[in-house]
């Protein structure tokens, strides 16, 4: 019998469409699956298998009344706690919304309803996306399925790991300065981060709304593509949202073919100073890709190196910001200061912060309070923005030589739980490579790209390309992706330590 | 030399109304430090004539036609309130006593 958690969506799509099962099968496995190994994963925060099989249930009769019927419908799909779900939780990862039921669906969760996908449930991350590891979850961490004792990385761990598991066939992730890419990398899947305004903010709790962008977790570059395709488009819920139909990403994922491509190494993120297995693996990576045809250039981007201070200005100050909505006044938490009989709107909020926040948070809403007050404006946010400035143009000088840009995405694979928590900074070091794209704008994508030799755990290999023209993202990866199979025999999951449950043996 | 200190760290996290245990405020603190000495070095770029970017799109007065479009009942937009009285907000005191 054929095992459906192991399949990839694309191939999920056809054995629906060919009649072979039924959505509610699909989804029923992958529950069954969830409850078997999410307790020693936590990938998710809340399940919802009522909704999950009724969303099932409801297209298998479309399919059987002979409805057209989109091309994953019928694939169920796991949905980052970050994004408004209708009648369903949704937290951040934070104690102040916990319990808190949205009245309406973002604009990406209604495309998947209305692509007949039905939502497993609500996976977990870093509190308000703020993290590399998902321990700053209030909720506790998720576990990485390739080492337990590792962190799947973050903020977007939930969705990296649901997808890494086995526990659903594709994931909706956010990404403000890696929150794909980076868990991608550490989990062995593939994460897209699309061109800023590619994919509608409506409906997802706001981090650094200049810098935020949802997009696809899965374990192939085909399903990247056909979730791209459906969370994509113009919404007018959006005033950010590009007016420009979605870039033909799924042709590209089935093209893949580079011969004649120019890709730039950055000289400054090659890879110098990074685990040198996953240095070694890079290399490798780039030297596939010559040998399927495309040209490398090595291009310098001497403003990355301010990227990091940069964005941990530019963040923290629009979270500061954003995060001020969470007053105690309309939704969410309500606690009143200790001792005070009559206290203040005032009193209260800040008594409500308090208790609803975790430390991370707090820290980011100093820092960034700070970075904005009277007096520091110029010589912090005013700063980092002129070095985002820089940013975009050394990414546009770059782009004059090169179709697309590549760098390893992470400095290092999944470290131990525990290793950083006490160490904001060497946290925010694991950002360098994927921040510069957040900062421009551009779309960047991270594929598997093998196993570290140090360790045996999985690397990433990101891709850049310029805004608008996600497609070449695809086009690379795929192609990569092929050569790596071709390599390996198999997709690099299977090689993955079997977690306790029946679909291991 | 300290970026930022124990008491400019209370009075920001005043600003941003965050309570801070004594113990927490001690920790923060120097956390905040270590990372405003490094944010810092922003300062270091020659900036003169540099313009700033606040945004990735070069978008200018986005707006939705005027129309009228389902939205929330009362019951829905008060469904998640702390505390609700005659189909409102129900908000503590707004005015400081002295």
């Amino acid at each position: 019998m054929t095992d459906y958690t192991r399949l990839t969506a694309a191939q999920l799509a056809d054995a629906l469409a060919s009649g072979e099962t039924t959505s509610v099968e699909v989804t029923q496995a992958h529950l069954d699956r969830i409850a078997e190994v999410d307790g020693a994963i936590h990938a998710f925060l809340q399940v919802d298998a009522e909704g999950a099989l009724a969303a099932a249930q409801g297209v298998d009769e479309a399919r059987a009344a002979g409805e057209p019927l989109g091309l994953l419908a019928g694939v169920p799909i796991a949905v980052k706690d970050i994004l408004a779900t209708r009648g369903l939780e949704t937290t951040a990862g934070s104690k102040i919304l916990a319990g808190w039921i949205p009245p309406y669906d973002a604009t990406v969760v209604t495309r998947l309803r209305a692509a007949g996908m039905p939502i497993l449930g609500k996976t977990n991350m870093d509190e308000f996306a703020m993290g590399s590891s998902t321990e700053h979850s209030a909720y506790g961490p998720t576990h990485n399925p390739w080492a337990l004792d590792r962190i799947p990385g973050g903020s977007g761990g939930g969705s990296a790991a649901a997808v890494a598991a086995f526990e659903a066939p594709l994931a909706i992730g956010t990404d403000t300065g890696g929150s794909i890419r980076q868990p991608a990398a550490v989990t062995g899947t593939v994460g897209t981060k699309p061109t800023y305004g590619g994919v509608s903010r409506y409906g997802i709790i706001a981090l650094a709304s200049s810098l935020d962008q949802a997009g696809p977790c899965t374990r192939s570059v085909l399903d990247a593509a056909l979730l791209h395709e459906v969370m994509g488009g113009h919404d007018l819920m959006d005033s950010t949202s590009i007016d420009a139909p979605v870039p033909p990403v799924v042709e590209a994922a089935r093209r893949g073919d580079v011969s004649g491509m120019k890709i730039g190494v950055i000289k400054e993120i090659s890879g110098e100073g990074f685990q040198p297995g996953i240095k070694r693996l890079f290399d490798e990576s780039v030297q596939l890709l010559v040998s399927r045809g495309a040209e490398v250039v090595e291009v310098t981007c001497p403003s990355f190196e301010k990227g990091l201070a940069a964005y941990y200005l530019i963040l923290p100050s629009e979270a500061s910001s954003n995060l001020a909505r969470f007053d105690a006044m309309r939704y969410g938490l309500r606690v009143g200061p200790e001792g005070v009989e009559h206290p203040s709107a005032e009193q209260v909020m800040a008594a409500t912060r308090e208790a609803g926040f975790g430390d991370e948070v707090k820290r980011r809403i100093i820092l960034g309070t700070y970075a904005l007050s009277a007096g520091y404006y110029d010589a912090y946010y005013g700063h980092a923005q002129k070095v985002r400035t820089l940013i975009a143009r050394d990414f546009a000088a770059a782009y004059e030589k090169v179709d697309v840009l590549v760098t390893p995405t992470a400095p290092t694979t999944a470290f131990k739980l525990g290793e950083k928590l006490d160490d904001p900074m060497a946290m925010y070091l694991n950002d360098v490579a994927t921040i510069p794209a957040n900062l421009a704008g551009i779309p960047g994508m991270s594929i598997p790209n093998g196993l570290a030799a140090e360790d045996g755990l999985p690397s990433g290999f990101q891709i850049l390309a310029p805004a608008t023209k996600d497609e070449r993202l695809y086009e690379v990866a795929a192609a990569l992706e092929a050569a790596l199979h071709d390599s390996w025999g198999a997709p690099i999951l299977a090689q993955a330590p079997a977690l306790a449950g029946k679909a291991d043996n | 030399m300290s970026a930022l200190s124990r008491d400019e760290v209370a009075h920001v996290a005043m600003l941003a109304r965050i309570q801070l245990t004594d113990g927490e405020l001690d920790r923060l603190a120097g956390q905040l430090d270590q990372i405003v000495g490094f944010v810092a070095t922003v300062g270091e770029i020659a900036a003169a004539d540099i313009p700033p970017m606040s945004h990735p799109l070069p978008l200018e007065n986005v707006t939705r036609d005027d129309v009228v479009r389902p939205s929330l009942t009362p019951a829905e937009a008060l469904a998640a309130a702390p505390k609700v009285q005659a189909e409102r907000f129900a908000v503590p005191r707004i005015l400081d006593e002295d």
